[in-house]
């Protein structure tokens, strides 16, 4: 077994009285795709954007139990949320490209961390480019704007822009589900080849891609860790009903 | 009732007339080699198109929903079952096909002595009350069930493995009727192989009930895991 990278412990969390976490006991190991199913208002992204303390931005956000990544409570006083964020990268549901250059966009991160060797940023964006599965589309219009690039491309770009900063582990909040066809299994092809460096969490609302990418899946229900499984189970033989019923699609 | 819930109703209907279309022939070739009925015989062979069209749909119907539903949990178990129990069904019409074949062929009744000694109607009767068993499994969803058919086919296996022995024995004592003999001895095997796929058809249910693969896998060796468990 590889080294844990993420898990809570009782997790609770709280938008003002509503309680959106109810005891999660949730863990990730290195090097594994993990992915989050559930119908919308589940709690999954809500999860998800614990591991890189994003509920922080959200007003009223209340929360107990314990979070660790890379065994490290990241909810104590004097953790340092930059570093956290830094290690923990995320992509978004919708491609977000600042608008910039396709080589601005990868180079941001690195240059407002404080980096300005002009070598290395150069080496950095054309390997992050690369690790992304995109660099041949891109190679011959660096200089030109992002949002010249199709909505797949976008988001690949948005996921080298993460690569860049050197995250171990790296959140996906449906990062397919605004791309046609062929550009999410591009996606879904980078999050396998991604899978050999990084850990993966993935919400997503799409069965299939769910059981193609990941080899763990995470059932939530009303703010509820249901059901956690290798993927091949939950999607052959789950043990909760709850699951079962969400799964074959009889859900409420 | 949802789209795929629709397509999974229709499947169960197909595969359950088709499993009592099997039973039908089978129970019409025990009686055709009973009373020498050559019209029985014109039914069980009229009826095998009917059996290899339904194969020819369930296949289809199979395929279309696994393409185009992408079924998962249960709901894949009973698509992956039904479409290996078809399967199974099928090679059990072709197996009456093939008694009552030697009815057609045969210029006189085969001696009813012989059949008894060589248990044919016990075997018949075996195997109609493992596929009726198994259907009835099927669809009340009965585990218990389904276990009680594995050993129905061990009597069969019985009877197979004294078979030769007691064919031997009749074209010694007769052996003039010797070609009567051996289609005697080619019934048993074809009712063992019929044994043999209904066995086959009880291990599906027990996957589409269970999510469990008790193919290879003894009774015995079943009953230790649960014990484990």
């Amino acid at each position: 077994m590889t080294d844990l990278k993420i898990e809570t412990r009782d997790l609770d969390l709280f938008y003002g009285d509503f309680q959106a976490l109810k005891k999660i006991n949730f863990l990730a190991h290195e090097n594994t795709v993990t992915a989050f199913i559930g119908p919308s208002g589940c709690g999954k992204s809500t999860l998800l954007r614990v591991f890189n303390r994003m509920n922080d931005l959200i007003d009223n956000v209340k929360i107990s139990g314990k979070a660790y990544v890379d065994g490290k409570n990241i909810y104590k006083k004097d953790i340092d949320i930059d570093e956290l964020r830094k290690k923990v990268g995320m992509v978004f549901q919708k491609p977000n490209p600042f608008p910039k250059s396709i080589f601005e966009n990868v180079a941001y991160g690195l240059r407002v961390n404080g980096i300005s060797n002009k070598t290395y940023i150069t080496d950095k964006v054309e390997d992050s480019i690369k690790k992304a599965a995109l660099w041949d589309e891109v190679k011959d219009k660096l200089k030109k704007s992002a949002f010249e690039l199709s909505g797949g491309q976008q988001q690949r770009l948005c996921i080298a822009r993460t690569l860049a900063i050197e995250p171990s582990i790296i959140l996906m909040d449906e990062p397919a589900s605004a791309l046609d066809p062929i550009s999410t299994a591009k996606v879904e092809d980078l999050i396998y080849e991604l899978k050999a460096n990084y850990t993966i969490v993935i919400v997503t609302h799409n069965m299939q891609q769910a059981g193609r990418v990941s080899d763990h899946t995470a059932f939530f229900y009303l703010g509820e860790l249901v059901e956690y499984d290798e993927t091949k189970r939950i999607f052959t033989n789950p043990k909760d009903i709850r699951t079962q019923n969400y799964v074959t699609g009889r859900f409420g | 009732m949802n789209h795929l819930d629709a397509e999974l109703k229709n499947l169960n209907k197909d595969i359950v007339a088709m499993w009592k279309l099997v039973i039908d022939q089978l129970f019409k070739s025990k009686q055709a080699i009973e009373n020498f009925d050559k019209d029985k015989v014109c039914e069980v062979l009229a009826s095998e198109k009917r059996v290899d069209a339904f194969e020819l749909k369930i296949n289809m119907d199979c395929e279309n929903i696994l393409a185009l539903f992408n079924p998962l949990a249960n709901d894949l178990r009973f698509v992956l079952a039904v479409l290996k129990i078809n399967y199974n069904l099928e090679r059990i019409g072709d197996y009456s096909k093939g008694i009552v074949k030697l009815i057609k062929n045969a210029d006189e009744p085969f001696e009813k002595k012989s059949l008894e000694e060589a248990s044919i109607y016990g075997m018949f009767d075996v195997c109609l009350e493992m596929l009726t068993d198994s259907l009835d499994a099927f669809e009340h969803e009965n585990n218990e069930k389904v276990r009680g058919i594995f050993k129905k086919d061990d009597k069969l296996d019985v009877v197979n493995k004294s078979a030769n022995k007691i064919v031997a024995s009749l074209i010694k004592h007769n052996p003039k009727n010797v070609l009567s003999y051996l289609d005697i001895l080619t019934i048993v095997r074809k009712l063992e192989r019929v044994g043999d796929q209904t066995k086959n058809i009880s291990e599906e249910i027990i996957f589409y009930l269970e999510a469990k693969m008790v193919r290879h896998m003894k009774v015995k060796e079943e009953k230790k895991e649960k014990k484990d468990k």
